[in-house]
């Protein structure tokens, strides 16, 4: 019996990863110590953290520039582009259990710690002691300390910008289909079309921010309620952001006449990267606004 | 450009001449930082793991040290306190899990005739972020207010309202631990999920291969979660929120439960592992197959799901809906049943084989007791009342160093010594490394098995003092702590004697060893198996 097999590519020696690992050094370093001196100003902190960033980036840049590279020169086998597709389903799973953390977090307040604060199960006496005119309801905009703060409607714009993410996933599977049926012209209009919602999202975001902190008194510290509300939105905003970034880079890589049906594996992650971005903003609409 | 090659038997051509290689490794220091090479990363995360055990084992020693009379000796009570949560801090992320990963980027490319692992560049950055992140973690202890102060868990409050300003170090250095831990485990799955050779099928696989497959899934379910509650540990202590505090509609509680959906599978991703490694070392020395090769695989799955469901066991005493305790009590015995069809099975392939007791069988044979003690411990823990009893005594250190000492590193030391031969190309001094087993044998017992009757008896974890009627034995624990701590240097001297030297290995150095990675030379050359190998 004889099988064949394509060689698979295993690179020669490679700078990145350490550039890489310094530049994550220098972020996690300069945060901490940015973070921790929050109070005296940051101290160096701050420069430190921006330093990482920009290494952080510029590994970045070289390192997608070189795989990029390899992949239009044909390097990659089948086999290889099965690699790199499974690594990137497991990365967006270890992303899911990152926003499951916090989801646990919202459901725990909710379910459990909320409740038993106002007295409920068998907490009577937490209630009579702690803090008796407590009420518990959700959302909690008098928290047992006493903060109080404003809940944010799901109308309007939070409305807006679930509609704008569910089209942004509809013309990004245009794009795709496009792409596979080998139609550039759509395909560069679609992926467009898809970009500009997201900007127009993380734009919406930025909106609803401002007027949560400077005409709802909704901030970060407002209890639990807004804990959740902007840790959970927070994270999103900042995958969203990273999704549009992936997305504008495939649309450069599109205009220069990249992908192919049969090689597309960089338009393939970004997409499912973007799928999943949206998915977890359906249930953070679900519940973090309507319910 | 693709080389298309043909293989037409089973005969093996482990030096590549794809012109993509290198035959042989670059020389130089950068040779280490810019590699791509499992073998080389394989090596680095083991070398990085024993000198962390080196490290952690001396903060170890410095606790056994203020323990040996009572009354405060040596240091004081905070850098007491953060002695114990680095030190458990090093040995979970900085020993076990890198030597694991060690192991696994060593091993699982030649078990599956695999030419390298399947990302090799995200494998160097997964590596090389580590020593950064044990660095930032080490340094803030000599920052002003001192490190980690709060336990390895970090229960809110400790951690947040009465954490020290280092925390943030702390937090991030976490971070970057689960960044790499979870590339780690993308790489492993993705390497056994679609580098095997032809012919490698699912129930073939060597069982360190699928323990390791099972610890990777259970890695990148779990560090995110982990990643989320020290990010809320983070914005708790520097941002005012109130994830775990009840003024704001928190709840202390919380963090516990969140942490502990990490925590508990986090000791199976320790132990895993170590079941594949005891299950290829007992067949060879004992000169049959494994017995129950498909239950072990079963089993192992088993393990890993119900280790989602029975986190609470580390929280009976917290506070808890009586059903609740009920539930994780019985999810928490029912993981003896598998682990017990692993120990039956291993007992099994024992039976009526010509055993030998080569160094790295000695090192299985003791894990396999040791660990059963341990696992015996742990079912007594599992009892809620009795846990009432036992919670945060020193019969929990005695427990979980049980089943991470005299079992973990056990199944490590015994991986080490079995693929030794491998990696160096020489054997190792056999005298040497049997003293090494003997002394290590003795001496953990010393040290880790009177601490079940301080426990019982009521002395409590991570506190520098302790009541007059301990003393005699915390003295024979401490004196067994310091001899186990000693023995590890033998282990240092064996390693180094056997890579400098030694009687030259061949291909398969142990007659009843089975797998791919014996038939390529022994030291493995520098690319192996580019051409795959046909499983027959």
């Amino acid at each position: 019996m004889t099988t064949k097999h394509e060689a698979y590519y295993v690179p020669a020696q490679s700078a990145w990863p350490i550039v890489g690992a310094i530049g994550l050094f220098l972020i996690a370093w300069g945060a901490g110590t940015f973070v921790s001196q929050l109070e005296t100003g940051g101290g160096v902190g701050g420069y430190v953290l921006l330093a990482g960033i920009c290494v952080i980036l510029f590994m970045l840049i070289g390192w997608f520039r070189n795989v990029i590279d390899e992949s239009m020169q044909g390097l990659y086998s089948a086999q290889m582009d099965r690699s790199f597709r499974q690594g990137m389903s497991w990365f967006i799973v270890s992303e899911i259990m990152f926003f499951v953390a916090f989801f646990g977090a919202l459901l725990y307040a909710r379910q459990f710690s909320v409740p038993w604060l106002g007295g409920a199960s068998n907490n009577a006496m937490t209630h009579e002691i702690l803090w008796p005119t407590f009420e518990a309801f959700w959302p909690l905009i008098k928290t047992p300390g006493g903060t109080e703060t404003e809940a944010m409607g799901w109308q309007g714009l939070p409305l807006m910008n679930t509609i704008l993410l569910v089209i942004s996933s509809v013309t990004l599977h245009f794009a795709h289909t496009s792409l596979e049926k080998g139609k550039r012209g759509p395909l560069k209009f679609w992926l467009a079309i898809t970009i500009a919602l997201g900007l127009a999202f993380l734009v919406g975001q930025v909106y609803e921010y401002k007027f949560a902190y400077q005409d709802m008194g909704l901030r970060l510290d407002s209890g639990i309620y807004g804990n959740t509300f902007f840790l959970l939105t927070g994270f999103h905003g900042m995958h969203v952001t990273l999704g549009a970034v992936f997305l504008i880079v495939l649309l450069m890589r599109v205009l220069k006449g990249h992908f192919t049906p049969e090689h597309q594996f960089a338009f393939q992650a970004g997409s499912w990267y973007w799928h999943f971005v949206d998915v977890v903003w359906l249930c953070l609409f679900v519940f973090v606004y309507i319910l | 450009m693709n080389t298309t090659t043909q293989d037409t038997d089973a005969t093996l051509d482990p030096v590549s001449h794809d012109d993509h290689h290198h035959d042989g490794p670059p020389k130089g220091i950068m040779r280490w930082i810019l590699t791509t090479n499992h073998k080389d990363i394989g090596t680095l995360y083991l070398w990085f793991s024993f000198i962390m055990f080196l490290i952690g084992g001396a903060m170890a020693l410095v606790i056994r040290a203020e323990l040996f009379q009572p009354g405060l000796q040596l240091v004081d009570p905070n850098f007491f306190n953060q002695m114990t949560t680095v030190h458990g801090l090093i040995m979970v992320f900085g020993a076990v899990m890198p030597a694991f990963t060690g192991l696994a980027n060593w091993m699982i490319p030649l078990m599956i005739g695999a030419p390298d692992m399947a990302l090799p560049r995200m494998n160097n950055w997964s590596f090389w972020i580590l020593p950064f992140a044990f660095f930032i973690l080490l340094s803030s202890l000599f920052m002003e207010g001192g490190g980690p102060n709060f336990g390895w868990t970090f229960y809110a409050p400790l951690s947040t309202t009465y954490g020290p300003d280092s925390t943030a170090l702390f937090v991030f250095s976490v971070h970057i631990m689960g960044i790499s831990s979870i590339m780690g485990a993308i790489n492993v799955i993705v390497t056994i999920v679609n580098m095997r050779a032809p012919g490698m099928t699912w129930m073939k696989l060597p069982l360190f291969v699928w323990t390791w497959l099972i610890t990777a899934f259970l890695l990148i379910m779990v560090m995110p979660v982990l990643a989320g509650v020290v990010t809320m540990v983070l914005t708790d202590k520097y941002f005012a929120t109130s994830f775990f505090d009840a003024a704001g509609g928190g709840d202390p509680v919380m963090f516990q439960h969140i942490f502990w959906f990490f925590g508990h599978p986090e000791v199976y991703i320790m132990i895993l592992p170590s079941f594949g490694i005891v299950s290829s070392i007992v067949p060879a020395f004992s000169r049959k197959k494994l017995f129950g090769y498909s239950s072990m695989v079963y089993a192992t799955a088993s393990i890993a799901i119900l280790s989602f469901l029975v986190w609470a066991h580390h929280m009976f005493t917290t506070g808890m809906p009586l059903a609740g305790e009920l539930f994780f009590m019985y999810c928490t015995m029912l993981i003896a049943v598998p682990t017990g069809v692993k120990i039956f099975n291993w007992v099994a392939t024992m039976w009526r084989g010509a055993l030998t007791f080569e160094t790295p069988m000695l090192f299985s044979l003791a894990f396999i007791i040791l660990f059963t003690i341990g696992g015996f411990s742990g079912l007594m823990l599992a009892i809620t009342p009795a846990d009432f009893q036992y919670h945060d005594t020193y019969f929990v250190v005695a427990h979980f160093h049980y089943v991470l000492v005299s079992g973990a590193v056990f199944s490590i030391m015994a991986a080490a010594y079995y693929w030794l031969p491998k990696w160096t190309g020489h054997m190792y001094n056999d005298t040497l490394s049997k003293w090494h087993f003997w002394c290590s044998l003795i001496s953990v017992n010393v040290l880790f098995f009177p601490m079940h009757f301080v426990g019982l008896a009521g002395m409590p974890r991570r506190i520098p003092d302790y009541a007059l009627q301990f003393a005699d034995i915390n003295q024979i624990v401490s004196i067994g702590g310091f001899a186990f701590g000693l023995s590890q240097l033998l282990f240092l001297a064996v390693v180094i004697k056997c890579i400098r030297g030694g009687e030259a290995a061949e291909a398969k150095p142990w007659e009843g060893a089975e797998g791919l990675e014996w038939e390529v030379p022994s030291p493995a050359p520098y690319h192996t198996f580019s051409t795959p190998p046909e499983v027959k």
